[in-house]
This record gives C-alpha cells, sequence and structure tokens, in this order.
C-alpha cells in the first residue's frame, strides 16, 4: 500500500479508511428511474452510517435511470460518500472527460471504471453504444489525469486537475477463468487504487482466485473489496447460479435458502394466503441475511482482503443488519 | 466479402409502386456468393414482382440484368441503355453498387433492394458470419487473427469483460465471445504476452469516426497519368 506520509492520492473517506487499515464497507445505491430526488434521500438516508461510501449505478443493465453524477450530489448532501460509476457504453472520451470534471467540481472522490452492460439487455436495445474506450484505458486515463496532470488528449491541466481515488470491478469467476487474475493485474496496472469484485458465493473458489492474486502481489498494490449480497430466495440463488455469468453459487447455500422455507414445503405459489407468502419470504430473507453475514465474516480472514463491497439494490435496508452481524457497527471515522 | 439480406418482397414492391418501367439490376460478386443478389436471385426477384404486382392489379415492366461488378463504372456502362430506360432501378447489389449506379447516372432513381449487413464469410452452408469492421488500423497482429472490433460485441480492446461465460458473449448465447477465442488461441500458440500489455485507445480517425474515408495511391496515379500521355 502507499507510504503512510504519502498525500492522500484523493482524500475521500473510503481512501482514508481503507489506508487507516479498517476493513472497509462499501454499498450500492440504484437511481431512480424518474427525477425524483426524493428516492435517492430516502436510500441514503437507509444506508448511511452503515458503510463507508456507496457505488452509484450508472444506467444500470442499461436502463436508463438518473444520472450518477446527479444522484451522487443527492447522496453527498445526505452525508453519504458515493462511488461515481461512469461506464464507456454511453460516453466517448470527451463526454467521460468532461463529466469527470464537474464531478469532482461538484465533491465527487471517489470512481469507479466499468465497461458497462451491453445495451441489448436494457430498455433502449435500438440505440448506438460507444465503447470510445474500454473499462481498462478509462482507469489509466483517470490515474493520469491525477498523477501526470494529463488529458486523454495529452494536453497537461494549468490547474485543478480531478483526482479521484480510482476504481474498478474483478469478476473472478467469469471465463476464461485463469485470465481472470491476469486481468486484475492488467487494471490495477493502468492504475486502479481498489477493486471490488462481482458477487462471490462460493469461497473456496475464491480461495483459489486469490492465492493467485497474492502470487502476483496484487494486494500489496491495491485495496480489494469482495462482494457479497443477500439472497433474497432460493429462486433467486438457482437464477443467479445458471443465469448470470460469473457468479457461482454452491448446492449448499441454495439448501440452506431451501431449508429456511421448509416450513411451507411442497404449498403452491397460487395455494399460499398472503400471510403464509410473507412469512415464508421473511423466513428466506432471514437465512439469506444469515448467509451474508458469514461470508463477511469469513472474508474478513482472506489474506488481502482490505473490505466487502454489500450488493443489495431495492433492499438497502439489509445493510445494516449485515455490517451489524457481521460485528462492522459502528463504522470508523478517519479524519482527514 | 461483402455480405448482404434480401429486402421483403413487400419492402420491394413499395419501393416501385410509382413506376412504370423497373430494371432489377443483379451482381456478380460478393452477393452472389451470398445468395442475395446474384443473376439466380435477380431472375426470381423479378419474376416475384412481376407476379405480385400483377396481382395487385398493377401494370409494371419489369426486366432484370446482372453485372459482374455493380460497384465499377465500367460494368454499369455495359446495361447503360436499360438502367436510362427504366424509371426506377431496383439494386440488388449491396449498398456501394446503388451509389456507384447514381453517380454514373444522376438522372435515374435506384432504389436498394438488399440490406448491405456486414464484412464476412461463410462458416458452414446457409450461414455466414461478421469477420472485419474495416477499422481502419488492423490489429489482428495483437490478437492472434481473430478481430476483437468486429467480434467482440463491445470492441474492447482489453478483454474479455465480466460477461463471458462458457465461450459465449454475454448478449447471446448464439454469440461467440470474441475474447475467449482470443485468449484459447493465444494460450495454444504460447502468445499469451500480446494480450498482458495493456493496449493504449484505439485511433478512430482511421475508422468511420473520422468521416468518410479515401485512399489515394500517387504510385498507381502516376502511372495511369504515364500511360494517357
Ligand atoms: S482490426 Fe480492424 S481492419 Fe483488422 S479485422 Fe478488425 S475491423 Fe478489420
Ligand atoms: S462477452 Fe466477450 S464478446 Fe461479449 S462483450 Fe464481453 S468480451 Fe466482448
Amino acid at each position: 500500500m502507499e507510504n503512510e506520509k504519502k498525500e492522500y492520492l484523493s482524500g475521500s473517506s473510503l481512501e482514508r479508511i481503507l489506508r487507516a487499515g479498517y476493513f472497509a464497507v462499501t454499498g450500492e445505491l440504484g437511481p431512480p428511474q424518474n427525477a425524483n430526488p426524493e428516492v435517492v434521500r430516502k436510500k441514503a438516508k437507509v444506508l448511511k452510517g452503515n458503510c463507508d461510501a456507496v457505488n452509484i449505478t450508472d444506467n444500470q443493465t442499461a436502463i436508463v435511470r438518473m444520472s450518477s453524477i446527479g444522484a451522487g450530489i443527492l447522496a453527498e448532501q445526505e452525508g453519504l460518500e458515493p462511488i461515481i460509476q461512469m461506464t464507456c457504453r454511453d460516453r466517448n472520451r470527451l463526454a467521460i472527460q468532461s463529466d469527470l470534471l464537474g464531478a469532482y467540481a461538484l465533491g465527487m472522490r471517489n470512481l469507479l471504471c466499468l465497461t458497462g452492460d451491453h445495451q441489448a439487455f436494457g430498455n433502449h436495445p435500438t440505440s448506438k453504444n460507444v465503447f470510445d474506450i474500454d473499462s481498462l484505458q478509462l482507469v489509466k486515463a483517470v490515474a493520469d489525469m491525477r498523477d501526470e496532470k494529463k488529458f486523454m488528449s495529452g494536453d497537461e491541466f494549468k490547474s485543478s486537475e480531478p483526482r479521484f481515488l480510482v476504481g474498478a470491478a474483478a469478476a473472478p469467476f467469469a471465463d476464461p477463468l485463469d485470465f481472470r487474475p491476469y486481468r486484475l493485474a492488467k487494471k490495477i496496472e493502468a492504475g486502479a487504487n481498489f477493486i471490488q469484485t462481482q458477487l462471490v458465493y462460493d469461497l473456496d473458489a475464491f480461495e483459489i482466485y486469490m492465492k493467485k492474486v497474492r502470487e502476483l502481489g496484487l494486494h500489496e498494490k491495491a485495496y480489494i473489496l469482495a462482494g457479497v449480497g443477500p439472497l433474497k430466495s432460493p429462486m433467486m440463488a438457482k437464477y443467479m447460479k445458471n443465469n448470470v455469468p460469473g457468479i457461482l453459487v454452491p448446492d449448499e447455500l441454495i439448501e440452506r435458502m431451501t431449508e429456511a422455507g421448509a416450513e411451507w414445503k411442497g404449498k403452491k405459489k397460487k395455494d399460499m394466503t398472503k400471510e403464509e407468502k410473507r412469512a415464508r419470504s421473511k423466513a428466506w430473507k432471514a437465512e439469506g441475511i444469515k448467509i451474508c453475514i458469514d461470508l463477511v465474516k469469513d472474508m474478513q480472514k482472506i489474506e488481502g482482503i482490505a473490505g466487502v463491497h454489500i450488493m443489495a439494490i431495492e433492499w438497502e435496508s439489509a445493510v445494516k443488519e449485515i455490517v451489524e452481524g457481521a460485528g462492522l457497527y459502528p463504522r470508523p471515522v478517519v479524519e482527514a | 466479402m461483402i455480405v448482404a439480406e434480401q429486402k421483403s418482397l413487400e419492402e420491394m414492391k413499395a419501393l416501385i409502386s410509382d413506376a412504370e418501367k423497373v430494371l432489377v439490376l443483379g451482381c456478380g460478386t460478393c452477393v452472389t456468393v451470398c445468395f442475395a443478389g446474384g443473376e439466380k436471385e435477380t431472375m426470381i426477384a423479378s419474376s416475384s414482382l412481376r407476379m405480385a404486382t400483377k396481382l395487385d392489379g398493377k401494370d409494371i415492366k419489369i426486366e432484370h440484368a446482372t453485372v459482374q461488378r455493380q460497384c465499377e463504372w465500367e460494368y454499369l456502362d455495359q446495361v447503360a441503355d436499360q438502367i436510362k430506360d427504366a424509371d426506377v432501378v431496383l439494386s440488388l447489389g449491396c449498398g456501394i453498387g446503388v451509389q456507384a449506379i447514381v453517380e454514373r447516372f444522376p438522372e435515374s432513381w435506384v432504389v436498394p433492394g438488399l440490406n448491405t449487413t456486414f464484412l464476412g464469410l461463410p462458416s458452414e452452408q446457409g450461414v455466414w458470419v461478421e469477420r472485419c469492421a474495416a477499422c481502419g488500423e488492423c490489429v489482428l497482429d495483437i490478437t492472434g487473427g481473430i478481430c476483437p472490433i468486429a467480434r467482440c460485441s463491445k470492441s474492447l480492446m482489453n478483454g474479455p469483460c465480466g460477461g463471458s461465460e462458457d465461450g459465449h458473449c454475454e448478449i447471446d448465447k448464439d454469440v461467440e465471445c470474441a475474447w475467449q477465442l482470443i485468449y484459447d488461441r493465444l494460450a495454444a500458440k504460447g502468445k499469451l504476452d500480446s494480450i498482458l500489455k495493456l493496449q493504449p485507445p484505439k485511433d478512430w480517425s482511421s475508422s468511420r469516426d473520422g468521416g468518410p474515408r479515401k485512399i489515394v495511391r500517387p504510385d498507381l496515379r502516376f502511372i495511369n497519368e504515364e500511360l494517357e500521355e
């Protein structure tokens, strides 16, 4: 990690917490599909104090939503530090750089660089995509703005360059599996200061990945936050296992989820009363949170893991339970 | 080769609905090998149109012809009379063919009977796949002869993205992940070094993003001028 005496890169509270050696917690806040600031404020209030910073998604799954910078400012106003997500799908290098200047001017300090889901997934499948640069090139561009004081064109900043803490994502279990640690190495070499991984449920597989990551010395060059998230139901667990690329869900966890709803076993959804359905869902969700707490506890024991990134979009209240359950509450404050 | 697909009969009918005399003009090169606008397809399309317009109660005179290459003026000149004689030329050449006719015969009205789709190859009987996006700065040396620009859904230079699974791309299980192919080939050749290096942002100015492109070869121009003297 950076020398203790060195100046902060961005001075964000996430950076200060990571640098101080605390086990960091980040969360996620999905902006609404409308222009209502109250939606963001409400979610921010739920998350505030339970995590050190939150990712504000950028047109997630290619569905148009309030911009990540706009929603990030609202979160910041609520006292919740945002991590602005920026994808390469919707902006070329001019738009990306100018948005970064604007975001920094408005007080944003953390940036997560992503390639972005293809627009075929979203609600504008007939649109044109951009992909002028990819996520690695974006990481380098943002790091170069800060460290070399240069635009992508090579032009120099005369003053006031944006100084972001640069983040990137990692997909430990996507294909080609053997290449994944090396792709992470490329991202860190490009300048990523922190990494958030895709959801991890399979600790054995993750240990194998992390072993390689440590062999490559990557955990010493960037803070790696393991992605975790509470399962809502056995169906969701199965769906993710079978349909979401790069997510492994061990059968053992699917069984734990199924077991949690054992009281209602064999009952068809259409034969159940509203109350029964609600009770079953509650039981599943409680187990999902328990599993997540176990995962967070286990992550704290893995060498090279600097924190967790809790993904509980549209279930923000779960974050508090998980953080408390894992003994990570209250969150530390590191003065600038 | 350039790969194209015929527009539907309905669409073609609409394109010629105001005409009295139509020339359906095929091309003997790329669109012949992809069975979209060769001599045979041109013949079939014109007779289908003849029947369909007759059934609609219209009296449109529909002729057909096929030139060796619609994208070169000298071949078009061979059917100059037929082109000039028609009120509408329905081209079964690629988009370049349509424009070549327009440029050579500005008086004529030319409409496209094909949707020009991509640069590719036939991978199996009845299947064509895209292989090149004519980006103007070929990087196949880095990626082991598999194009990341045309074949990766996001044109990534530092792929694969997190959506790659079991060899297919996140957008569709029927689409191969170009970066899985690149990885496999380089691994097999012991050349993975090539993709361990960070590739800088691509210079898209040689691509369509730089505006319409043009190649001028002074060496060839010079010879031509000499010959003309
Ligand atoms: S790199 Fe460019 S020129 Fe080469 S095959 Fe791909 S699109 Fe065509
Ligand atoms: S899955 Fe493969 S082909 Fe599809 S966008 Fe990602 S890297 Fe490109």
